[in-house]
C-alpha cells in the first residue's frame, strides 16, 4: 500500500505547528523543503550530525530551541540548547568539543531571566567539556518572538573505529533505551499555561556525552545511538526501521516509565512514547553485546534506568510493532502533526 | 487502588480472555459494537482483538465526537475565527479535522486566526475576562460527557455578566446515535455501551434498544479489563437471548446517572429537530442547542452562523464503516489518500474513529474475514 501524502505547498504554504512537531509533517518539511535546497552529502545522510574529514574525523549538529515555558522543573532553556546539541554530537560516539550559539531575543525580554539562561548554559557547557566559542545575537520586535529562542551548533571529533548508522543494523540486534521515558515532555507541558494539573516530574534534560563514550568503549557490536528528542522513543524507532530496511519488535512490559509520567499522560490522552526526552538515547547493539552493554549503561548515574525494550526484526513494511503489556499487538506509529490530548 | 495498573493486569487480562473463549459458542458468531471511541482507543492501543477468538468482531462504533461532526460546522467554525474576528477556543483534537476546503483550525491560526486549545470551559472564561475588547467563542462539542461543562460555563457567562462570550453548540447525543444506526441493515448482536457518557446519563436511557426487538447493551470502563470483561458479560447475554442493559462499569455508572448534570443540561439546553452527523446523515432530535432563553449567548444567533451542507468524498466508505458492514481495508481511499495525516472521512479524523485506530495501530494485521 503507497501513501500519496499531498506535496508542500510552496507558494501559498504558511509555516504551521507541526512542520516542528517530530512527526511525519516534520519530516515532509525537510524532505522537501531543507533538504533539496541544502544537499550535500554530509547532510543527505540525515543523522544528527555530519561528520567532516579533517586531521581527525569531525562531526558537527545543531538544533534550535523554541521551548515554552523557558524555565520547567528540571532544567531551562540555556542548559536544554547546550544538552541537545551536545547529545546529537555524542550519538556519532564523538567527544563534543566546541559549540556556537545563536541567539534570537524578543524585544522586552528580561535581561536578570536572561542573565539566568545564560548562565545555566555555561554551567552545562562546563560540566559537558565543550567551550562555547562562536555567537551571535539578534533581537525581534516585541510580538515577533517568544521571549528567547537559542540555536546551537556543536563540533566533536570521532576518535573510534567502530562504525555506527542505521545501515549497521542487523535483524536480531538489541535495543536498548538509557532510562524512563516522557519525562521531558511532561515535566514541560505540566507547566503550560493552562494546564491545572501538579506533578513533580523533572525534566531528564542532561548531557550523554560519558554513557555514548562509555558504550563505544563496551560493546564493539554497537549499531547506532539516537537521542528520542521530539517525537519521543516512537519516531527514533521508525526513523531507524525506515533507515535500516527492517522492523523492530518492541516489548510494552519492559519500557521504563516513571507511573508519574504514566499518569499525567493517561490525564491528557498522550502516550509516553511520543513524549519527549532530553536526556536519554536508544541504542541499537548485536545481541552477543547487548547485556554487557546494559550492564555499563546501568553503572552511570544517566543510564541506571536503562533497559532492554526489544529488537530488530525482518519486516517489509518496516514496522515498529509492539507486545502490549497485555499480550496483544499493535503498532507503534509516528505522530500524526502535533500531539494533542483527545477530548474523552 | 492503583486505577492505571490494576485495570491492566496482564494476569486478570489472560483469565478474561480464557473465559472468553470458553463461553463464546464455536458455532455462532459475535458482532459487537463498541460505541465509543474511547472503546476502540483501547482495543486498538492493548491490542485486545489478539486475545479475542476469531468468531468475536469487534464493529467500531460513531462515538467520536470529533469524527461525526460535518464539515459544514468546522467550515463554520474557521469562518468564525477568520472572518468575524473572534477568539475561538475548542479542545485540542478537534483543532487538525478538516473542513470541507481541506483547511482546519490549526491551518486557520497559521493564517493567522486567533484559535486557542482549551482543556476546560473555565480556560475560556478566563480568556474572556482577560481579553474584554474581543469576542470570544467556546467551539462546544462532545456528547453528553461534554456538556455538563458547557452548561455550567452558560451560568458563569450570566452570573458574572460577559456580554464577549458565546457557545457555538455542537453538543450531540448517544442514544440518538444509536437508534440511527439501527435504523439501517445492520448485523449487530450487542453493544459495549458507552463509558464516560453512561456517568452522566446513567443506563436507564439505552433501554429502548435492550427492549424485546433490540440488542443487548453493557455498559463498559475505558480501561482494557473494562473492555474484555464487558465483551465476556455480552457473550454470555447473547447466549441466553437475553436483551436489557447490563452495567460492567459499576464503579463510576448508576442508572439514573448524574442528577445534578442532567438537571444542569436541561435548564440550558433543548434539543435540536434535526442535525447532521458525519457518516450517519441527519438525525432527528440527536443534538441540543440553547434554550430561547440564553438565545444572546448563542453564537449561531450573535454571528449569523450559515447552515452549510459539505458532503464527504463519494468513494468514502464511512457510513458503512460505522455501521459494520464494511471494514476499514473495504475502503478505497484507506491507507492511500486517506490517512491520518491527511483525513478524507469521519473515521480517520480522530485516534479514537476506526479508520485511524486500525492504521495507527493495526494496519500489520488481516482483518476478521471471516465474519466480515
Amino acid at each position: 500500500m503507497k501513501t500519496k501524502r499531498p506535496k508542500l505547498d510552496l507558494k501559498n504554504g504558511r509555516v504551521e505547528l507541526t512542520y516542528g512537531g517530530g512527526g511525519r509533517a516534520m519530516s515532509q518539511l525537510i524532505d522537501e523543503l531543507f533538504r533539496p535546497a541544502f544537499s550535500n552529502t554530509l547532510l543527505d545522510e540525515l543523522a544528527d550530525y555530519a561528520g567532516f574529514p579533517g586531521g581527525k574525523r569531525m562531526v558537527m549538529a545543531t538544533d534550535g530551541h523554541v521551548i515554552s515555558p523557558l524555565f520547567f522543573p528540571g532544567g531551562d532553556i540555556g542548559c536544554l540548547s547546550v544538552h541537545g546539541t551536545v547529545n546529537d554530537v555524542a550519538m556519532s560516539g564523538a567527544k563534543p568539543l566546541y559549540l556556537s550559539a545563536s541567539f534570537i531575543l524578543e524585544e522586552g525580554f528580561p535581561l536578570g531571566d536572561l542573565h539566568r539562561i545564560v548562565t545555566s548554559m555555561a554551567e552545562a557547557a562546563k560540566a559537558a567539556g565543550v567551550s562555547i566559542v562562536t555567537g551571535d545575537t539578534k533581537v525581534v520586535e516585541r510580538g515577533k518572538g517568544d521571549g528567547v529562542f537559542i540555536t546551537t551548533t556543536g563540533i566533536g571529533v570521532v576518535e573510534h573505529d567502530t562504525p555506527l548508522g542505521a545501515g549497521e543494523i542487523r535483524s536480531g540486534d538489541k535495543i536498548i533505551v538509557s532510562g524512563t521515558i516522557g519525562d521531558h515532555g511532561v515535566a514541560v507541558m505540566s507547566k503550560r499555561e493552562g494546564l491545572s494539573f501538579g506533578t513533580d516530574i523533572q525534566s531528564d534534560t542532561a548531557a550523554l556525552h560519558e554513557l555514548t563514550a562509555l558504550a563505544i568503549e563496551t560493546a564493539p557490536g554497537l549499531r547506532v545511538m539516537r537521542d528520542p528528542t521530539r517525537g519521543g522513543v516512537a519516531a527514533t524507532l521508525n526513523e531507524l526501521a525506515e533507515a535500516s530496511g527492517l522492523g523492530v519488535r518492541l516489548d510494552e512490559a519492559s519500557l521504563p516509565i516513571r507511573p508519574e509520567v504514566n499518569g499525567a499522560c493517561e490525564l491528557l490522552g498522550l502516550d509516553p512514547l511520543n513524549v519527549a526526552n532530553e536526556g536519554k538515547l536508544i541504542a541499537i547493539c548485536s545481541a552477543e553485546d547487548a547485556d554487557k552493554l546494559l550492564a555499563t549503561m546501568r553503572a552511570h548515574p544517566l543510564g541506571k534506568n536503562a533497559a532492554m525494550i526489544g529488537e530488530m526484526a525482518d519486516d517489509p513494511h518496516h514496522f515498529v510493532q509492539m507486545t502490549t503489556s497485555l499480550g496483544g499487538n499493535r503498532i507503534v506509529d509516528w505522530l500524526s502533526g502535533e500531539q494533542l490530548p483527545r477530548i474523552c | 487502588m492503583k486505577y492505571i495498573e490494576d485495570f491492566r493486569n496482564a494476569r486478570h487480562a489472560k483469565a478474561f480472555a480464557e473465559k472468553i473463549r470458553q463461553v463464546a459458542d464455536t458455532g455462532r458468531n459475535y458482532r459487537l459494537m463498541e460505541f465509543c471511541g474511547g472503546h476502540t482507543h483501547a482495543i486498538a492501543r492493548y491490542g485486545l482483538e489478539d486475545l479475542l477468538p476469531d468468531n468475536v468482531r469487534m464493529i467500531h462504533g460513531p462515538g467520536c465526537p470529533v469524527c461525526v461532526l460535518p464539515m459544514g460546522r468546522i467550515d463554520n467554525a474557521i469562518a468564525l475565527a477568520q472572518d468575524h474576528d473572534v477568539i475561538l477556543c475548542t479542545y485540542a483534537d478537534m483543532m487538525r479535522v478538516p473542513g470541507s476546503h481541506r483547511t482546519s483550525l490549526i491551518k486557520a491560526r497559521s493564517e493567522g486566526a486567533d484559535v486557542r486549545m482549551v482543556y476546560s470551559p473555565q480556560d475560556v472564561l478566563k480568556i474572556a475576562e482577560d481579553t474584554p475588547d474581543k469576542q470570544v467563542v467556546f467551539f462546544a462539542i462532545g456528547f453528553e460527557t461534554t456538556t455538563p461543562p458547557t452548561a455550567l460555563l452558560v451560568n458563569e457567562i450570566r452570573a458574572r455578566g460577559l456580554t464577549n462570550l458565546s457557545i457555538f453548540c455542537n453538543h450531540v447525543l448517544t442514544p440518538s446515535a444509536m437508534r440511527g444506526i439501527l435504523a439501517g441493515d445492520v448485523q449487530i448482536d450487542g453493544f459495549v455501551g458507552p463509558s464516560h457518557v453512561s456517568t452522566i446519563i446513567g443506563a436507564e436511557p439505552y433501554e429502548e434498544f435492550a427492549g424485546p426487538d433490540g440488542r443487548p447493551v453493557v455498559i463498559a470502563g475505558f480501561e482494557p479489563l473494562d473492555v474484555l470483561q464487558a465483551i465476556m458479560m455480552l457473550i454470555e447475554k447473547i447466549n441466553r437471548n437475553e436483551t436489557g442493559v447490563d452495567v460492567q462499569y459499576t464503579r463510576a455508572v448508576k442508572p439514573k446517572g448524574n442528577e445534578r448534570a442532567i438537571a444542569l443540561m436541561e435548564e440550558v439546553f433543548e434539543l435540536r429537530d434535526t442535525f447532521e452527523w458525519r457518516g450517519l446523515g441527519f438525525l432527528e432530535k440527536s443534538a441540543l442547542k440553547l434554550k430561547e432563553a440564553y438565545a444572546d449567548l448563542d453564537a449561531e444567533k450573535r454571528f449569523n452562523v450559515p447552515a452549510i451542507s459539505a458532503s464527504d468524498n463519494p468513494a468514502c466508505e464511512c457510513p458503512s464503516i460505522l455501521r459494520g458492514q464494511k471494514h476499514p481495508v473495504d475502503c478505497k481511499l484507506f491507507g492511500t489518500i486517506c490517512t491520518p495525516d491527511n483525513p478524507m472521512g469521519s473515521c480517520m479524523v480522530s485516534s479514537e474513529g476506526a479508520c485511524a485506530a486500525h492504521w495507527t495501530y493495526g494496519r500489520f494485521r488481516e482483518p476478521k474475514k471471516a465474519i466480515a
